[in-house]
Order: structure tokens, then C-alpha cells, then sequence
């Protein structure tokens, strides 16, 4: 064994490298070792963790039932399940939206989300408004903004008709961040 | 006798208690410090432990999953044995843990405890005070009702804002692209393995900072601190009156910790725990989410901010005031310590708590949002609907059934958001009603498309009735009526 101060006499040779200790470099070794355990495992769990804002979700067709569910000239409630369920899900698998029919195959699809801050509007057919119960945000039937904080009017989701069926593009809670879900 | 002493120190000789105790506990603090000013960081701490310990139990039962949690908070509610009673001191002492560290923060900035050499005490408090919001935030989702899944979309709108990469934050913060199982699964987490992680990590650093560099001495108007002579000036204070925490300055602590303790336990005992609101079902939108006491003010805030500048502050403000807060031990680092001599600082603690109170009381009222039933459930008071014409009558149901009512009162009773109709007359001619309601503005929706002629007519004439007694109907100012008054000053240069 050498003696316990070699170490700190090597910065004075002048050959760092050659010259340097056992005890030096098992010192260099341990700590090059656990920097590279440290990223075999902090790599992967960095990637685990941050994978979901790299994960795309693209949004995907969902069936919401024959034309003949929603008459003509109205808004009603529709309801959809996430195309990005889990078993464990629960209650929140069941995603709303508001399907304004306004004349055959001409439709409105809103999100129930409202553009200020994501609460719920509810429709109003008597004075044909869709109101905010958080903040007072206010819609008009074809879900561009009346008043209220809202910076824009309603989320609107794409639809297509097949074989007698509603379609609604969905699947991403609709946010200013994608003002066109 | 002598057994037990030799035991003691055979103990002590292994473990060093009394070293311990003497650099810990016993640790000398100035006697000016055993003030009842001094007793809310050890309240806070203890409320942190009343968390600790009630939140074990709550978790043998709780389950943290979006399709049991609210069935498991039910079955600990009503059938576990005195579990509706933890449930309700968790509650009870997250509400005193965000109150009494508040407090303690007020007195430490006060008192100037920030000041050197302190600054990393009070940097860590900081922290803490973030961390403790978090927990009371992510602690109101693990309730998984009604208003924890609008709250997490509240939540997710405000980090949409987020310029360039809003979308991968918000996937981030809810697990996916839809609130779900996963999201709870991340709030589970925080509120159960990192924040309090974290929270103890800083509680010891803030902890040990206390001890490294002293408890602040009861600040004297006139001595200032310098960072050349503080240090020696703090050693005097502890050898002329020096005295160890354990036992001679912790009476105070004791009795405060006990009287906190009391008030979370009684209270917890008769208001009980706070029930979940409703099923987390996002097609029951038949609610009025609200957030917990301590984000009213972020509500408010979000109700009251004009849409243009809403998005900045939301995301900037936050940074800012973290800034401010974390930089104030550097730029205000010396001088005097006492509030006596700090008006600024007096000042900026009113308005501070006044702002946040007011924001607080608004978001509680909420007067800007629609009384969503008001229209079916609100009647017309008498003296609103007597002496009328058929005409007027028939404005009135105008009025109730096109759910005007929603936001307007008619004495009071109804929606606050927009004026009270009940004496709309004195203050709108026929003309300018009609403008209001036909194409809307100042916040209120036009109904042009909404109402036909006659109901316009009727609607207009009988708000125009709308005025207190012998008042006659507001007048266009423009028309000649009385002798044209004299040309104001101000239009003659």
C-alpha cells in the first residue's frame, strides 16, 4: 500500500499522467464509472418521463350515430369515448361535444370546452347562446364569441357523413395551444 | 437507579444525544426571539407533520385510479371507521398550513429576517411556499370530482397559452392529449412521493440554515445591519443573552402548536371533510366549477384580466413574482430590520393582502358569471309587474323567457354580471334600449337575430317602466325639452 498522501504530492511532478497513483486513478475510475451508471440510468428515465410531450396523438375519426339522432335546426349534446381510453378511465372515457344540425348534411361540431379557459358552456336555445359558467364567456349559435374574456369562438371539430353517420374528428382536449384540433 | 444512568450513558457514549441535542434543540437562540411574533414556522411544520401522518392513513384506502377514486373517497367517508375524520383534519390542516405559512412569511418580511445573512433561509421558504401550493393543488385533483377535472382543464387552457410548445406541456401536465385515468395517475404521484419528497428536503435545508446562521433577534428600531459587523453583533446578542431554544425559548411554539392543533381537530370534528361535488363525468356539464380557497384569486384573476394583456400575465406573472421574491434578499440585504422603520415594507404587505383578499372575496362571490337557472327559478318581485300594460306585461315574459335574467338582477334577485334592470328606465330612453338589446356591446350579446319585432317593442317598454316611483323616464338629451343650457366652458377655449 502506498502511504495516504501520495495523492496530494502528484500535482507537484511534473508528469500529472505517468506518475499518478494508484489510489488516484481508482479515484478517477470510480467516479467515471458512476457517471456513466448515472446516465445509463438517467438517460432512460428522462426519455420514460418525457416521452409523452415528444408522443404525437393524432386526431382520429369517431362515430357519433345516424344523422337522425340530431334534428334539424337544433344544437344538441353528443357524446363520444376517447379514441385514447384506458380501462381505468372511468367516468372521464366520455368526451362531450355540441352538434349544431343546421340544415341536412350541413353541421356545426363544438368542442364543450370554452376558448378562455376549457369549463363547459352550455348551450341556451331559448336565447341561443352558449354560456360559460366560469368566467361569463358567451357564444352565439354558430359558436363565434359574443362576449366574456374569451379570445376566440368556440373549438370546432371537423365532420364527415358516412352511410347515414356522424363523424367528429376528435381526441385532444382542444386548448389556444391547437386552435384547430 | 444506577442501571438506568449507566444504560443512558452507555447510549449516549454511541449515538452523542447530547451532542445532538446541544447543536440542535438546545442550540442557543437570542431571548429576544422567544416571541409570540416567532411561533408560525413551527405552526406551519407542524401542520406539514398533521399532513404527513393523516395522509399515510388516507392512503390505505384511497385508490388512485379515475374509475375508483371517488367510489374509494366515498367508502372512506362513510363506512371506514373514523375515516371521514382524517379525511377532514387533511382538509383542516392544508387550509392552516397555506394560512400560517403566509403569515409566517408576512412576519419574516416585517421583521427583515431575510436580510443578511439569512438569504438562503429565506430563498428555501420560498420554495416552500411554492411546493405547499402544489401540494394544495394536486391534493383538490386527488378528489376527482367534478371540480378537480374542470379545474385540470383550467390547468391545461392556461399551460395551452404557453407560446411554440403549449401542446407538449399540456400532454406533459395531463399524462395525454384528454384529461383521464393517466392524469390522476401524475397528480397521485406528485402529491404523494415528489412534493413532499421535496418539501422535506427543504424544510431541512430551512431548517439547518437556522441553525448555521441563527434565528433572527427581535429587530430594534435604529440598528442596522452591516454586512461587516452583523456577524459579531449577532455573537454578543447570543453570549449577553443567549439562551437554549429547548427549554427556555419554546414555551411559546408549544402553546401556539397546541392551539393550531386544536383549532385543525375541532374544526375537522364539526364541519367534517369536504365531500367530492360530483362524479368526474365531463358530460355532466351541469356545474359551476370553482377552484379551493386558495386559487380563488387566480379565478378572479382570470375573470378580470382584459382578454389582450390575460395571456401575458398568466404565464409571465408568475416568473416575475418568483423573481421578485427570490432576488429581495439580494437587493434589500442590509439596513434596518425593524418595521417600524420600513414603511414601504408595511405598505407592500397591505397591499398585498388587501389585493389578494379582495381577489379571494371576488372569486367566492363570482358576480361575473351567468346564473345559469336564474330564467326558470328567480320570480319577478311584485312592484315590478303591477300597474303595467298588457305591453309591458308581455316584455316582461319577454325577459324571463330569453333568459335575460341570467345576467341581469331585477332588484337584485338573478345574474350579476351585467347592470340591475330595476331602474333601467331613468337611465336609458326607448331608443337606446333597443339599440342595447338589438346589437348588444359593453360585454352583453346582441339578440337582433334572436327576438322579433314585437318582442323588442314589448322587452323595451317594459324596461322603460323599470323606475322607481314618480320618476319620469330618462329623456334624449339632445332634444330640446328645458331652455338649452349655456355653452360649457370647456367647449370655449
Amino acid at each position: 500500500m502506498e502511504p495516504e498522501n501520495t495523492s496530494s504530492q502528484s500535482p507537484a511532478q511534473p508528469c500529472g499522467n505517468c506518475k499518478s497513483s494508484r489510489r488516484d486513478f481508482l479515484l478517477k475510475l470510480g467516479v467515471g464509472l458512476n457517471v456513466a451508471a448515472g446516465a445509463m440510468i438517467g438517460i432512460p428515465l428522462a426519455g420514460y418521463v418525457a416521452s409523452i410531450m415528444v408522443e404525437k396523438f393524432p386526431l382520429q375519426w369517431i362515430n357519433l350515430g345516424p344523422l337522425s339522432k340530431f334534428p334539424e335546426g337544433k344544437t344538441t349534446l353528443a357524446t363520444y369515448l376517447n379514441p385514447y381510453r384506458r380501462s381505468w378511465d372511468g367516468d372521464t372515457d366520455l368526451i362531450p361535444c355540441w352538434v349544431r344540425r343546421l340544415a341536412g348534411e350541413n353541421f356545426q361540431i363544438f368542442a364543450i370546452n370554452c376558448a378562455h379557459l376549457g369549463c363547459p358552456v352550455r348551450w341556451f336555445e331559448e336565447s341561443q347562446l352558449f354560456l360559460c359558467p366560469c368566467h361569463g364567456g358567451a357564444y352565439y349559435a354558430d359558436g363565434s364569441r359574443a362576449s366574456g374574456p374569451p379570445p376566440r369562438g368556440l373549438f370546432e371539430y371537423e365532420y364527415k357523413i358516412e352511410q347515414g353517420d356522424l363523424f367528429v374528428k376528435g381526441g385532444l382536449l382542444p386548448t389556444l395551444a391547437d386552435t384547430n384540433p | 437507579m444506577e442501571k438506568l444512568r449507566q444504560l443512558y450513558f452507555w447510549i449516549d457514549d454511541r449515538l452523542h444525544l447530547t451532542k445532538l441535542f446541544e447543536s440542535t434543540a438546545g442550540h442557543h437562540v437570542p431571548k429576544s426571539s422567544g416571541s409570540w411574533f416567532y411561533v408560525f414556522g413551527s405552526a406551519t411544520l407542524l401542520c406539514f407533520i398533521i399532513q404527513v401522518v393523516t395522509g399515510i392513513c388516507l392512503a390505505l384506502i384511497y385508490q388512485p385510479s379515475a374509475s375508483e377514486a371517488y367510489a374509494s373517497l366515498e367508502y372512506l367517508s362513510y363506512d371506514v371507521p373514523l375515516g371521514w375524520y382524517l379525511r377532514a383534519v387533511h382538509n383542516w390542516g392544508s387550509n392552516f398550513m397555506v394560512g400560517i405559512m403566509l403569515l409566517h412569511m408576512t412576519q419574516v418580511f416585517l421583521f427583515g429576517a431575510y436580510k443578511y445573512p439569512r438569504e438562503i433561509t429565506w430563498l428555501s421558504g420560498c420554495i416552500l411556499l411554492f411546493l405547499t401550493l402544489g401540494m394544495a393543488f394536486t391534493g383538490q385533483v386527488l378528489r376527482f370530482d367534478e371540480d378537480a377535472y374542470w379545474g385540470l382543464g383550467i390547468g391545461a387552457s392556461i399551460m395551452g397559452r404557453i407560446p411554440f410548445f403549449g401542446q407538449e406541456v399540456v400532454n406533459m401536465m395531463l399524462g395525454g392529449p384528454i384529461i383521464a385515468g393517466q392524469t390522476l395517475s401524475r397528480f397521485f404521484t406528485l402529491h404523494v412521493f415528489v412534493l413532499p419528497g421535496a418539501i422535506i428536503a427543504l424544510v431541512s435545508l430551512h431548517l439547518r440554515m437556522v441553525l448555521t446562521k441563527g434565528i433572527n433577534e427581535y429587530p430594534t428600531p435604529g440598528i442596522l445591519v452591516d454586512r461587516k459587523t452583523y456577524d459579531a453583533h449577532y455573537q454578543t446578542i447570543l453570549r449577553k443573552e443567549g439562551v437554549p431554544f429547548v427549554p427556555h425559548a419554546i414555551d411559546k411554539d408549544l402553546i401556539a402548536s397546541a392551539v393550531v392543533l386544536g383549532l385543525i381537530l375541532f374544526l375537522a370534528a364539526f364541519d367534517g371533510p369536504k365531500m367530492p361535488n360530483g362524479l368526474a363525468d365531463p358530460t355532466q356539464i351541469d356545474t359551476v366549477p370553482r377552484p379551493d380557497f386558495f386559487f380563488l384569486w387566480i379565478f378572479a384573476l382570470a375573470a378580470l384580466l382584459p382578454p389582450y394583456m390575460e395571456s401575458f400575465v398568466l404565464l409571465v406573472g408568475p416568473i416575475v413574482l418568483s423573481i421578485l421574491l427570490f432576488t429581495l434578499p439580494f437587493f434589500n440585504n442590509t439596513g434596518e430590520k425593524s418595521w417600524r422603520r420600513r414603511p414601504i415594507a408595511v405598505l407592500t404587505v397591505v397591499l398585498v393582502w388587501l389585493t389578494f383578499g379582495i381577489l379571494t372575496y371576488l372569486g367566492k362571490t363570482s358576480p361575473w358569471s351567468p346564473d345559469m337557472q336564474a330564467w326558470t327559478k328567480d320570480e319577478t318581485p311584485k312592484e315590478f309587474l303591477v300597474n303595467r300594460s298588457p305591453l309591458e306585461l308581455q316584455g316582461n315574459l319577454v325577459l324571463q323567457y330569453k333568459q335575460c335574467r341570467l345576467c341581469h338582477a331585477i332588484d337584485g334577485i338573478g345574474g350579476k354580471r351585467g347592470p340591475d334592470l330595476a331602474e333601467v328606465g331613468m337611465r336609458l330612453t326607448e331608443p337606446q334600449l333597443v339599440r342595447q338589446v338589438v346589437q348588444g356591446g359593453g360585454n352583453m350579446p346582441a339578440y337582433g337575430k334572436n327576438l322579433t319585432r314585437d318582442e323588442i317593442t314589448a322587452l323595451t317598454a317594459y324596461l322603460v317602466s323599470l323606475r322607481p316611483p314618480g320618476i319620469p323616464p330618462a329623456r334624449d338629451s339632445t332634444l330640446p325639452a328645458k331652455p338649452a343650457p349655456e355653452t360649457p366652458v370647456s367647449a370655449q377655449r
